[in-house]
Parts: structure tokens; sequence; C-alpha cells
């Protein structure tokens, strides 16, 4: 969707703000972080689903709240559209219905373990990939509400094939509950011009990692 | 662990706080959330899993010439090697700087980061000013971040748009040769391995150009 979270090339937000380079600068992000974690650990949603939840957070509200805001936000969106928690909890902050009954719950003794592990998204290989290295390809002029990761200033716009990673899941599908549908994945190169025009640095190029329906042959 | 004021009177707390310990605790009542595991996670990442991990990864990378090629080959496997596997690093990619090319990763739609190696992303790396302007001006970033590089020099930005993460992997500073990993590892900042920065010349204890 072409929410706050799509900031590649937008303009006016100032300098970048160097920082003490700690995790957290207060215990509630400390908590958000965790919380979001530990619910991700429930398989209640995907990865996909909850980059969605905070992105489609109205834009003023994005750009204005702290990142860690923005993930809890976004939890509480998720808990409720999952049917976890009623709003009316949220509001009162309690208890008023028995709980769902959610896949796993993670335990302190296995976190070590499910980090460690971590979530890999290729899948097995069932057709051949369409495009080879090398070949040129053009990016869809596609304005989706769902969640995409075809950033706006790389659409419409012709790069070549750097590399073929595998077949990955998809995450326009898997972010709204339709399957992982997974798709050829390709590392595709963009001169800086042919993304940002005359003006731009000569020397830049810019890679991004695409699924197959983001493509066509240029 | 991070010597923040735990003891705050509630009345004190502001709406984001008040909001969050809300729906801790509404989750754990509900039994969806263990409260230890949260603590654990947090420790984790406060005290396991960071920068020095990937500082590793590129010594060993600077050191050994057939790591280098496994890294570059296929950097998940090179990875797991020192032990480093998982959230966030399942699918890793090395990138080289070179003499002729300086290699930048950015997230412009979220904040993807390679944990495994790095840890949690800073603050900067999540902002709206880093994002918006690495994939457009990213010799303007490097200037704010003191780093210019030679006119000419080839500049690719690695928008992590998909599940996979990227370590860029500095250049070795010059007159290090007898260096041992101990001592190379404090010259691999945290910046230089997401090519906002470089590894530090210890001739000038400034980044190399």
């Amino acid at each position: 969707m072409n929410g706050a979270q799509d900031l590649g090339g937008q303009m006016g937000f100032g300098p970048i703000e160097r920082d003490d380079g700690l995790n957290f600068h207060a215990r509630w992000e400390e908590r958000a972080f965790a919380v979001t974690l530990a619910m991700g650990a429930t398989g209640a949603w995907t990865l996909d689903a909850s980059r969605f939840a905070r992105e489609s957070l109205p834009p003023a509200e994005y750009l204005s709240a702290s990142y860690y805001e923005i993930w809890a936000k976004g939890l509480e969106k998720l808990v409720v559209t999952h049917g976890l928690v009623t709003d009316e909890e949220l509001k009162q902050g309690k208890v008023l219905v028995g709980p769902q009954q959610v896949k796993r719950v993670l335990k302190a003794e296995d976190v070590a373990d499910v980090l460690a592990k971590g979530a890999a998204v290729d899948r097995p290989e069932h057709q051949p990939a369409r495009y080879r290295v090398g070949d040129r390809v053009r990016t869809r002029r596609m304005h989706p509400e769902h969640h995409t990761r075809l950033p706006r200033y790389a659409r419409d716009a012709v790069g070549s094939v750097e590399v073929v990673h595998g077949v990955h899941v998809f995450p326009d599908s898997n972010a709204h509950r339709q399957g992982e549908r997974p798709a050829w994945l390709y590392g595709v190169t963009f001169k800086g011009r042919d993304i940002w025009g005359p003006d731009s640095d000569p020397a830049l190029s810019l890679r991004l990692d695409l699924w197959e329906p983001y493509l066509d042959l240029a | 662990m991070s010597g923040h004021d735990h003891d705050h009177d509630h009345s004190d707390l502001s709406e984001i706080e008040l909001r969050v310990r809300a729906l801790e605790t509404l989750l754990s009542e509900k039994g969806y959330i263990d409260p230890p595991a949260l603590d654990a996670l947090i420790e984790t990442y406060e005290t396991k899993i960071g920068p020095k991990n990937g500082a590793r990864v590129v010594v060993k990378a600077w050191t050994d010439p057939e790591y280098r090629d496994r890294l570059l080959n296929d950097a998940t496997a090179a990875i797991a090697e020192l032990g480093f596997t998982g959230r966030q690093g399942e699918h890793m990619v090395a990138v080289e700087n070179t003499g002729t090319t300086h290699n930048m990763v950015v997230c412009t739609l979220c904040s993807c980061y390679p944990w495994t190696v790095l840890g949690l992303p800073p603050v900067w790396y999540k902002s709206a000013p880093y994002r918006s302007r690495a994939v457009r001006d990213p010799r303007g970033v490097l200037e704010e971040f003191g780093v210019k590089l030679p006119e000419g020099k080839v500049i690719k930005v690695w928008d992590s748009t998909a599940e996979i993460r990227y370590l860029v992997i500095p250049e070795r500073p010059p007159g290090t040769g007898d260096w041992d990993e101990e001592r190379l590892a404090g010259l691999v900042t945290r910046d230089s391995m997401i090519g906002t920065g470089l590894a530090i010349d210890p001739r000038g204890k400034e980044p190399v150009a």
C-alpha cells in the first residue's frame, strides 16, 4: 500500500539524527519489542501481516510515532483483528472474555532455540524461473491497497536481473491470510538515473529483491 | 540491564507507556505470552547478539581467504560456521567494499536488518531521514556520517525489500597486516557493516576513505 512507510526518495525529513546506539531508550520500548516478538511466536499471524499492520497506520500517526510506538500500535491492531483481544478489553485494559487457542506460547527456556532457528522463507521450486541473470526486466506500474514490497520509487522502472535467489514466500498474499503463494525472487539492479532521472549521481546503482509477479521482460 | 527507571509512579506514565503496559498485562493474563520469555528476549539482544558477531565475520573474511570465498558464495552457511544463525539472518548475503565500489544497506519500507550479525537496528536506521535519503542521495548521507567517498567511486545501495539480509564487508585498513583477530575486530564498527561508515584507520583513528 502507498502508506507512510514507503519512504524511499521522499524529501524534507532533515538530517539524520545519530544516537547513542542503545537498543532501547525506555523500559516500555523493551516491553513493546519483546511482546511483539512473543506474540509473533504464537503463530497467529505472519511477519508480513505484522508489517502491514504497522504500515496501515494513518500516515500522520506513523510519521510522528517512534519506532516501538509503531510496533505497539501495530500489535494492538493485530490482536484485535485476529480475535485474540476485543476492542473493549483494550479500552478497559482488562480481560472480559476467555482466551482463544493459539498454536504455541513462547517459554523463556525456548527463547534461545527459537531465535537461533529463525523462520526461513525459501520454498521448493515447482516451476522454472521465468527470468535469468542478465535479463532486462521492467517493474510493474501498480498501486495495490494491500501489502507489497515493491516500493513506489522503483515501480515502472527497468533494471537487470543480477541474481536468482530461489523461491520465497510472497508477502503480498502472505500478509493477508491468502497463503504463502511462493514465487521466484530476484535481485534486480537499477541505475540511479533510471530511477531518479538525469540529475541522479551517475555512479549510483540500486539493488532490490523483487518477486516474479512484480516483473515483466523489458 | 539498561538502567532505566523502572519505578515510576503510575501517574507519571505517558500514554504509550500505559498502552504497552496494558497490552502486556492483557496478553499475559490471557495466556498468550509468558513474561519470563519477554525478559529472555530483551536480555538476548542486550547482551548476546550484536555487532560484535558481525565484526568476527568481517575479521575472518579479512584474514582467511578461503572463508572470504565461502562467505561471498553462501553467507548464511559461512556465518553459521561461527555460530550465528536464526531470526532475521535466515537468508544472508555478504557484500564486499572494494577500491571501486562502496555498498550501503537500507530498508526503505520498514527496518529490515541482519539481526544475527548486527543485533537490533539503531534508531537512525529506522528513521524517516535515513530511509528516505539513502536510496536517492547516499553520497550526501555518507557525508553526514563523516565519510567522503572519492569522486566516481560506485555506490551501490541495497534496499532490503525481501527477507534477504545484507552484511557489508568493509575494506581492511592499510598497515594492519600483522594484527591479530581481536585487534582487528576493534576496527570494525557497526556502521562500517551497514555501509554508512568505514573501518577505523588505526593510523589516525579516522575512518579510511
